[in-house]
């Protein structure tokens, strides 16, 4: 009898135990499970991280000025090509048969020249003689061999050769300037037809073969967009809310979208004077200390983290810790077991989490980092390394 | 002094006892059914509560976001941060979606939360490891029922996010785990079609002649680049101050900015009467069958277990116990077979809550009040069985 008492007993006690016990370890009894840690007085370094495309600093659109149809392209996507080097030409149509209608017009306008100064040589003659004379009759009138009438005939004689010269040297000119202005025109159907060649403006990389021979074009349009390939650089934005500090010549981490686990060495060649107001973004434009090889493609995302100048050694906390009660930004402090809630006020953040507290925290204190459930000043919460469902 | 009860206990305390584990079941049952139902009701609140909002902006004439889909432009927050009342105010998107985890899927909720200082509307309340969101983009805060660990990579849409911190209780209102990522890669995720829609949409502009004109040869690129943007989000969260009502806040928005706001209250009522109005209706209905089914197995179960004992009550009567003896005999029994069975079935519920899907909300006062009605039950099927007990035969002692 004894015994069965004794078991009866021990089951109702047991029975009690785990009911008790689950009432303490879940549900509203139960204590909040907490982490703590210590505040920490660490320098941190703080960083910026923004995302961008890969683009070339250097890009050239090479197409005809006027409107007209590709004859031929010499290049494919992927060539090197060098400065000076004919990548096509455009249609020049009727352009050839022109320049040849000057050509023959210019050799007219030269045989023109050289009548003309022939007209101007007969001129000369013309005045010599009649100076000649005029000197003879007058050498007659000394002596009354002939009457004055005569001489004066002379005279008349000497200044219409004279006026012929004239008349005949400005016909020379008129000549020779139109040669000047045909050999012009001559020099401007040239330069229209070398014009139809597509030259490249300096030594890059084909990316692009926009137009096939045949198609038209108009004005403008690209046939072929060239790059420097020596000019890659990362067009980042930066959210503008975390984007304080950004500034040219500050080092940076590049990671490329198609080899994630990389990273590259850069810096940060400017800062945009504009922003973008659309996005809300600043943004920057980040080259590679050595451009990677194979060369990183153009217009493929890149993750860019910039790395700010190291702060002085501060009270540093998890920024897991900050919440918002009643207003104010504070962490919740143990003492003795105790939860207060301390505000604070923050300073500089890095990327790993870690923030900077200016006033209200001491070194050494210890906060909650991670909690169950949210605080308050009446939670009891038990201290645990690590809580429950996260791997180590 | 001797308890008749105590003494009849000791004597079959096997039966006894294993009586009560069998009604402890039952009672166990009962009591999970009740914390699903408040667990249910519970997914929808909390919801509401981690958004840390006084008031919900939602598009014009819908009862967004949870409710229906609303869209409003990102930049009306700032507007609505100049309304007199108006404390703080955030964008913030939902996304119901399948996010890719180590090669199978996972039903989330993802939310778009902006930038800022702890306590900003629609950020996670506290982590329970990792850290908040610090890079602009392509990082994950991950409600711990996701599965996901600090590091680990997750796929939304296209992107590959690295989750950075980790968080509990953090729901939608029918359950599912919240993911949250930076806001402009939700606004991303939200409009993204799959690549081959993107390529088929680009043909289609391409072939438009409206849009591809010889004259003018950048339209289509300026059309392609327009059609992929969303500059869209599902709600703007506002705090209110402290001094002020939410419903005058809320009145002077409605009329000003021509905008549907929602109150606490209001959102309750809208997620209670038209989200889970039905699956907790039906959980409650099961609830109140279950509860009437158990009371009666329980009532059964005290009045055979008094029959079963038909002949020790008439040689009690025959060697002249009282009736009142016996009586209290009988109640002190079951009432004891009651609080075995509900200590057992609370454990029992207890133990077994974290194995549910989804959330199961074991609340005390529901525990108080079962307790309460085993008592009563028990006392009551007692009350049946005393009356047969009375009315036995002291010869059946004897006879047979």
């Amino acid at each position: 009898m004894k015994a069965r008492t004794l078991a009866l007993i021990s089951v109702v006690v047991a029975l009690l135990a785990v009911f008790v016990f689950v009432n303490f370890r879940s549900g509203p009894f139960a204590a909040i499970r907490v982490t703590v840690a210590s505040v920490e007085k660490r320098a941190i370094a703080p960083a910026l991280f923004g995302i961008g495309t890969v683009e070339a600093q250097y890009t050239y659109k090479i197409g005809p000025t006027v409107a007209s149809r590709v004859k031929h392209i010499a290049v494919q996507v992927g060539d090197l090509i060098h400065a000076g080097q004919v990548l096509g030409e455009m249609d020049p149509v009727d352009l050839d048969d022109r320049i040849n209608a000057q050509k023959a017009n210019r050799q007219r306008v030269a045989s023109a020249v050289q009548a003309a100064e022939a007209q101007v040589q007969d001129g000369i003659a013309r005045l010599q003689h009649a100076n000649a004379q005029l000197q003879r009759y007058q050498k007659l009138l000394t002596t009354h061999a002939i009457s004055q009438e005569t001489v004066d005939i002379k005279r008349q004689e000497q200044r219409i050769a004279q006026a012929g010269l004239a008349a005949d040297r400005a016909n020379l000119d008129v000549a020779h300037r139109d040669l000047a202005r045909v050999e012009a025109d001559v020099k401007g159907a040239l330069q229209q037809r070398s014009n139809q060649q597509l030259i490249a403006p300096a030594d890059g990389l084909v990316v692009a073969r926009d137009a096939d021979p045949g198609t038209t074009l108009v004005a403008g349009q690209a046939v072929l967009i060239v790059i420097d390939p020596n000019s890659l650089w990362i067009n980042a934005r930066f959210d503008q809310l975390r984007a304080s500090g950004l500034r040219a010549g500050l080092s940076a981490r590049i990671a490329l979208r198609s080899q994630a686990e990389q990273t590259f060495a850069g810096s940060v060649l400017r800062l945009e004077p504009l922003a973008d107001a659309v996005t809300e973004e600043t943004l920057a434009k980040v080259v590679f200390d050595d451009i990677p090889d194979p060369l990183p493609l153009v217009g493929e995302l890149a993750e860019v983290t910039v790395a700010l100048p190291m702060h002085s050694a501060v009270p540093v906390i998890n920024k897991a810790s900050v919440q918002r009660i009643d207003n104010r930004l504070g962490v919740w402090r143990v003492d003795d077991g105790e939860l207060r809630f301390a505000p604070v006020t923050l300073g500089a953040e890095d990327l790993e989490g870690s923030v900077e507290i200016l006033t209200g925290l001491n070194q050494g204190d210890q906060v909650v980092v991670y909690s169950e459930r949210a605080l308050n000043t009446r939670s009891r919460i038990a201290i645990v390394e690590q809580l429950a469902g996260v791997s180590p | 002094m001797i308890s008749l009860a105590g003494r009849d206990i000791i004597h079959s305390w096997g039966k006894f006892v294993l009586t009560g584990f069998g009604l402890g079941l039952l009672i166990g049952v009962t009591l999970s059914m009740a914390g699903i139902y408040r667990g249910m009701v519970d997914d929808a609140k909390v919801m509401l509560d981690n958004t840390g909002a006084d008031l919900w902006v939602v598009q014009q004439g819908t009862q967004g976001p949870y409710a229906e889909s609303s869209s409003l432009y990102d930049d009306i927050y700032r507007s609505l941060l100049d309304m007199p009342g108006v404390l703080r105010a955030a964008n913030v998107t939902y996304l119901n979606m399948q996010v890719n985890h180590g090669g199978h899927d996972v039903s989330a909720m993802v939310v778009g939360v902006m930038p800022g200082e702890p306590g900003t509307p629609g950020h996670p309340l506290y982590l329970i490891a990792g850290r908040h969101i610090t890079r602009s983009h392509y990082e994950a805060v991950a409600d711990i029922n996701t599965g996901f660990q600090l590091g680990e990579h997750i796929q939304i849409r296209r992107n590959l996010y690295t989750v950075v911190g980790l968080t509990r209780r953090m729901v939608s209102y029918n359950g599912d785990p919240m993911v949250f990522i930076p806001l402009k890669d939700a606004q991303q995720a939200q409009f993204l079609k799959d690549n081959d829609a993107l390529i088929q949409q680009r043909r289609r502009n391409a072939d438009n002649p409206a849009f591809n004109r010889p004259q003018t040869p950048d339209l289509v690129d300026a059309l392609n680049a327009s059609q992929s943007t969303n500059t869209y989000v599902n709600a703007v969260l506002l705090q209110t101050k402290p001094d002020v009502f939410p419903e005058e806040v809320a009145e002077s928005i409605r009329r000003w900015k021509r905008l549907q706001v929602y109150t606490r209250p209001q959102m309750e009522a809208i997620m209670f009467n038209k989200l889970i109005d039905k699956s907790a209706k039906q959980i409650a209905l099961f609830l109140v069958i279950l509860a009437i089914v158990s009371a009666t197995i329980v009532a059964f179960i005290i009045y055979t277990l008094t029959m079963g004992k038909t002949r020790e009550i008439a040689v009690l009567k025959l060697i002249g116990t009282p009736n009142r003896t016996i009586a209290g005999m009988i109640m002190q029994q079951s009432i004891g077979l009651g609080v075995i069975g509900f200590v057992v079935g609370k454990i029992t519920a207890t133990f077994w809550a974290p194995i549910f899907p989804k959330y199961v909300l074991l609340e005390p006062a529901d525990a108080l009040r079962g307790f309460i009605a085993v008592v009563l039950i028990c006392a009551l099927a007692s009350l049946l069985a005393i009356r047969a007990a009375l009315k036995i035969d002291p010869a059946e002692a004897i006879s047979g």
